[in-house]
């Protein structure tokens, strides 16, 4: 299949101007500021049934078209914090594809009648910001970016913003928090970015991938984008594969794609003579599901992946081999969420401290089967109760675990009697 | 003009214009950077300095830095040598390389070195979870990755930062 994200592997040296250039590269822009309305560009987007690649699967033109027109200035953010465990697509589309990510954005901006965006980079992506400056400073000696841009009245400037290493900033509420200079801490909801973003600007929040796929939809087509995927879930999607797999990376796949595919075809199977014993379908925030045969053949897409029990999310697979204990992932996962927690809420704050005391206490054989119940009621009563959606992924891989891999606990509980409970949990 | 303002006029003056002239405040986190570029964390003094320029309190600048963590207020390590071990990282061996490179270094992780040169810390996911095992190192130089690493390749970059020292 044509890759749409990944081009860089089939042409060469995709990340110079001048190749992006040669094919095709800024004609879809140039084409929209000269002969399309802003609305127009939308209504393309809409039609092709994108939906955002960060997770939620939101349909990307129907939240431009949300944006508020009495309102201005309008501000696009793009949301380059990449930070979940699992996670590593916007890492190899901004550094090998940097021209069509940025020319996304510039469309973006376009449709919602933005005059300025801000690319929201993880601060450990250092390097990567420096180079994006770089081809932001190109693009506007070549004109490509400033004031009356090919002679229209529309003018725009791109900046990057470095983060500084939190996992929370990539919830769009903080990661607007944060640029503004205060804590990354999530907003309460409604209103909603589109009407009061940033600086309480109407503001348009996407991710890397989803902004990636906008100048091919722009140059080919709506119609030619519905060509790959399902129905309700169009295009390709960039899995990132990884865990105990012979060749984790990244994959670009139609959506509907079954695991099997992706882990045994793509990424070469189950090393070290092991079988596969658990996938995590969208990284640490994923619930995890059991590999059986019905999971296997399940497609990847945003409608199919929740009837074995998890969410597509941001199709960052994890595979768990039969060497693991799911009492050992779970403190894991439980070491990410009690780390990460912004302590902006009480559920998510004391309850990711109290199931990682709890974790903890059960991987190093210290706990009770009372605690693995404890366990259980304390993420049930964080769900759900929570100001984002932190605190709802801190639970999902500890109630499935225990749900599906009860047998793990049981070794870890009843085969090793408590001998003391005095764990301490710290805040690193 | 304080030391900091004097000394990074241009830079500053370069990251205030990204955002508009009424919204100062977004420039505490690249500001927190720059102050950070020499000795490797943030001084009380250059809280205050940060703060007289964006007209924000001492105790605003603080807050930030105590909540992301790739700031530090206090000297360590010339070199931080990141570890992730988070889950897609542990299962391809990032525990016991973390584990490996302390010992190598005669550290526990979050400690430094004798000789003052390097911090050794356990640290979340860097979006690298294909190339574990995997860590970034952090310094007056940014932060720089290495990827697909082993306790020897770890040894040898230490080494060579020690040569550097010597010269």
């Amino acid at each position: 299949m044509n890759d749409i994200l990944l081009r860089h592997r089939q042409i060469p040296n995709l990340d110079q101007f001048p190749i992006y250039r040669q094919n095709g590269g800024f004609e879809a822009f140039k084409r929209a500021l000269t002969s399309m309305q802003p609305d127009e560009v939308t209504d393309l987007v809409k039609a092709s049934g994108l939906r955002g690649r960060g997770g939620a699967g939101f349909p990307t033109g129907m939240k431009w078209s949300f944006i508020d027109k009495n309102v201005f200035p309008h501000y696009v953010v793009v949301n380059a914090d990449e930070s979940e465990p699992g996670t590593f697509k916007d890492r190899e589309i901004m550094e090998s594809n940097p021209f069509q990510f940025l020319e996304g954005v510039m469309l973006c901006a376009y449709a919602v009648r933005a005059n300025e965006a801000y690319i929201y980079l993880r601060g450990e992506f250092w390097q990567l910001a420096a180079e994006l400056d770089k081809h932001i400073e190109y693009l506007e000696r070549e004109g490509l970016l400033g004031e009356k841009l090919f002679g229209t009245d529309y003018s725009l400037r791109l900046y990057t913003h470095l983060g500084a290493g939190a996992y929370i900033c990539g919830e769009e509420t903080a990661l607007l928090e944060s640029l503004e200079g205060k804590l990354g801490q999530p907003r309460l909801r409604p209103p909603f970015p589109p009407s009061f973003g940033l600086y309480g600007k109407p503001t348009i929040v996407n991710n890397v991938e989803t902004l990636a796929n906008v100048p091919m939809i722009l140059e080919k087509g709506a119609d030619w984008f519905r060509g790959f995927g399902t129905e309700k879930s169009p295009g390709t999607k960039v899995f990132s594969l990884s865990g105990n797999v012979a060749k984790p990376g990244n994959y670009e796949l139609p959506l509907g794609t079954t695991f099997r595919e992706l882990i045994f075809e793509h990424g070469g199977g189950i090393p070290n003579g092991r079988s596969i014993k658990a996938i995590m379908p969208a990284g640490a925030s994923s619930s995890l599901i059991v590999a059986d045969e019905k999971a296997l053949d399940t497609p990847m897409d945003y409608e199919s992946v929740p009837s074995v029990g998890a969410m597509l999310g941001s199709a960052s697979v994890i595979v768990v081999d039969d060497s693991v204990n799911m009492a050992w992932l779970i403190n894991k996962t439980m070491h990410f969420f009690q780390h990460e927690s912004c302590g902006k809420c009480t559920p998510c704050r004391e309850g990711t401290f109290w199931m990682r005391h709890l974790t903890e206490r059960i991987e190093h054989g210290q706990a009770r089967w009372e605690d693995v119940e404890l366990l259980n009621e304390v993420a049930s009563n964080v769900k759900g109760k929570c100001l984002c959606a932190l605190g709802d992924f801190s639970t999902e891989a500890v109630m499935s675990s225990i749900q599906r891999f009860r047998h793990d606990f049981e070794i870890k509980v009843l085969s090793e009697a408590p001998v003391s409970v005095d764990i301490k949990v710290s805040n690193p | 003009m304080n030391p900091l303002q004097e000394r990074y006029s241009e830079e500053i003056a370069q990251v205030l214009s990204k955002y508009p002239a009424d919204q100062k405040r977004s420039a505490v986190m690249p500001l927190l950077y720059i102050a950070q570029r020499e000795h490797g964390y943030v001084s009380r003094e250059q809280f205050a300095q940060i703060a007289e320029i964006l007209e924000i309190s001492a105790t605003d600048v603080a807050e930030i830095l105590g909540f992301y963590t790739l700031y530090h207020d206090k000297p360590e390590g010339k070199y931080r040598l990141q570890v992730c071990n988070d889950l897609p990282c542990a299962l391809r061996g990032a525990d016991q390389f973390l584990e490996g490179v302390c010992d190598h270094l005669g550290v526990k992780p979050g400690g430094t070195t004798q000789d003052g040169l390097v911090t050794v810390e356990a640290v979340m996911c860097l979006a690298a979870c294909h190339r574990a095992p995997m860590f970034q190192v952090q310094s007056s130089e940014g932060i720089a990755y290495h990827e697909d690493q082993t306790v020897e390749s770890a040894a040898r970059l230490v080494d060579s930062w020690r040569a550097t020292e010597v010269e």
